[in-house]
């Protein structure tokens, strides 16, 4: 029997509480909007430190899977334990304390308008970091270095590009030193150059900040840089999980048929 | 219909218990507020100052016609001041505010939330009840009145410069004609029910920008719709409002 959101509180067990292993646990996760079952059913463990590819064609609800992590839909029924702490029934103020351990890129940035690129990063760390304005500034300033946009402080984000907006959407999402990095398409829509100079700036963040990561992609060259382990979706369940290598080589017909492209 | 009309209003309801809820948690996003207090009220001041200007002018060329056939020539003034007072500035100053400000915080809220930047803000452990719409209403809550005011004095003084065009008479006589009998109930009233008029078109506004679908064409219907229902209920918010205020004031 599926585990309603209410006894979703039983599940999140004793092994999830282990410190410095699974940093993130799915259980039999639901989700449906209107009649649509969009993810049915869907397991996932994340080890801490490691970087698990969700692929799938459109609509099979990758991105809603990151938006129940962080909180931002709920899930029908299942469990998802997050550092050991189960965020069905979470109050807001206890599910924010674990959204500012998670940095999130959204598909297509989602920088705010109205912001500059420089008051876009400091945005979360005005409100969740007590420092002087002079850190604060130059912490920007090196966050958005990392991503290689020191030279575009003062620009809005309608005057640079998708591929930019992205690389701040990136820094964004660091600037609260997050443990848990959700990266939502983080090459869609961008060239074939663009793209990997992301999949190399998503590398070099893992490696420097040490971060525990999920990527959703249909993008299979991204997933074969980045990914230590890739989880393939299909109408709501999880196909196959493996290594990017044991996926291409399986003999599942959707898989092969997924990764035909790639051959 | 019924159903739907049911399920906006139970939605509003729930909408308006988180903003309260919001508005009571720190922090209390001060600056937000006084950029909104300029968004909402600075930016609404020579709007409401023409619309008053020009009430003040047409019903000193209106009621002067009327009054002159039934030879109360000399209520002109009472009745200029009065009525603006009492009817025309609130509710004015509440449909210019509601197509400006409404259609401004629809669009926006809107624009922001189909390109998930309403997203990004929650998913950064910061309350957009909070950030976005507290601040919005708290500002047109407190605006509105003082925005009337400002209708009241250009209506008030552009009827005196109409009235003095055909008939010279000074500020002076013109105010205290028109004040003439005047209690602070008669001016205090009318003024402060539009606080009720703010909260109406704030709460609205947000709400509409807030459940927005459908990219751009979805913004436009929300800025729209934002609009027209704040209108609406401040017209209807009106009607009950000025009943009360005669059986409180009598």
């Amino acid at each position: 029997m599926k585990n309603t959101v209410a006894e979703a509180s039983l599940v999140c067990d004793q092994t999830d509480r282990v410190p410095g292993e699974k940093v993130l646990v799915l259980r039999d996760v639901n989700k449906s909007f209107g009649a649509q079952n969009v993810l049915d059913g869907i397991n996932l463990t994340v080890i801490r430190g490691e970087t698990l590819t969700v692929l799938g064609r459109s609509g099979t609800g990758k991105s809603v899977l990151l938006k129940l992590i962080i909180g931002l839909e709920n899930m029908d029924s299942g469990s998802i334990c997050i550092q050991g702490q189960e965020i069905a029934g979470l109050d807001l103020n206890e599910m924010n304390r674990l959204r500012i351990k998670m940095g999130f890129l959204f598909q297509n940035a989602a920088l705010y308008d109205s912001l500059t690129v420089e008051q876009n990063v400091a945005f979360p760390m005005e409100r969740h970091m007590k420092m002087p304005a002079s850190e604060r500034s130059a912490r920007v300033k090196e966050l958005l270095s990392s991503v290689g946009m020191e030279n575009d402080l003062k620009k809005m984000p309608s005057d640079i590009s998708g591929g930019m907006q992205k690389r701040v959407g990136l820094a964004r999402a660091l600037a609260l030193q997050p443990e848990i990095l959700l990266l939502d398409e983080p090459t869609a829509g961008l060239d074939p150059i663009t793209s990997g100079e992301i999949d190399d700036l998503v590398l070099k963040l893992q490696k420097d900040h040490a971060l525990t990561s999920i990527v959703v992609t249909h993008d299979l060259q991204s997933a074969k840089t980045i990914a230590n382990r890739v989880a393939l979706l299909d109408k709501g369940k999880v196909v196959m999980e493996g290594s990017f290598k044991e996926l291409a080589e399986s003999d599942d017909e959707f898989v092969r048929e997924f990764f035909k492209r790639d051959s | 219909m019924i159903n739907r009309s049911l399920e906006w209003f139970g939605d509003l309801g729930t909408f308006s218990w988180k903003v309260v809820r919001a508005a009571i948690t720190r922090p209390f996003e001060l600056r937000e507020i006084i950029r909104q207090f300029d968004e909402i009220g600075s930016k609404s001041f020579p709007l409401v100052a023409l619309a008053g200007g020009a009430i003040g002018t047409v019903l000193a060329l209106e009621s002067r016609s009327s009054l002159v056939r039934f030879g109360a020539k000399s209520m002109l003034p009472a009745a200029i001041v009065y009525s603006i007072i009492h009817e025309m500035g609130p509710i004015v100053t509440g449909l210019v505010v509601a197509g400006r400000v409404g259609a401004g915080i629809g669009a926006e809220l809107g624009s922001m939330k189909v390109t998930e930047q309403i997203d990004a803000i929650e998913a950064s452990a910061i309350n957009p009840y909070k950030l976005l719409v507290f601040t919005r209403v708290l500002a047109c809550f407190v605006v509105l009145p003082l925005l009337t005011l400002v209708t009241d004095f250009c209506g008030v003084f552009a009827g005196w410069v109409a009235v003095a065009l055909s008939d010279p008479i000074s500020l002076h006589r013109f105010l205290d004609k028109g004040f003439s009998g005047a209690s602070f109930s008669d001016f205090l009233a009318p003024t402060f029910r539009t606080c009720a008029f703010g909260l109406i078109i704030g709460l609205v506004a947000c709400f509409q920008g807030m459940r927005t679908k459908g990219g751009t064409e979805g913004v436009g219907r929300s800025a729209t719709s934002s609009v027209v229902l704040s209108s609406l209920f401040v017209i209807l918010a009106d009607v009950i409002l000025v009943k009360m205020i005669l059986i409180l004031f009598p």
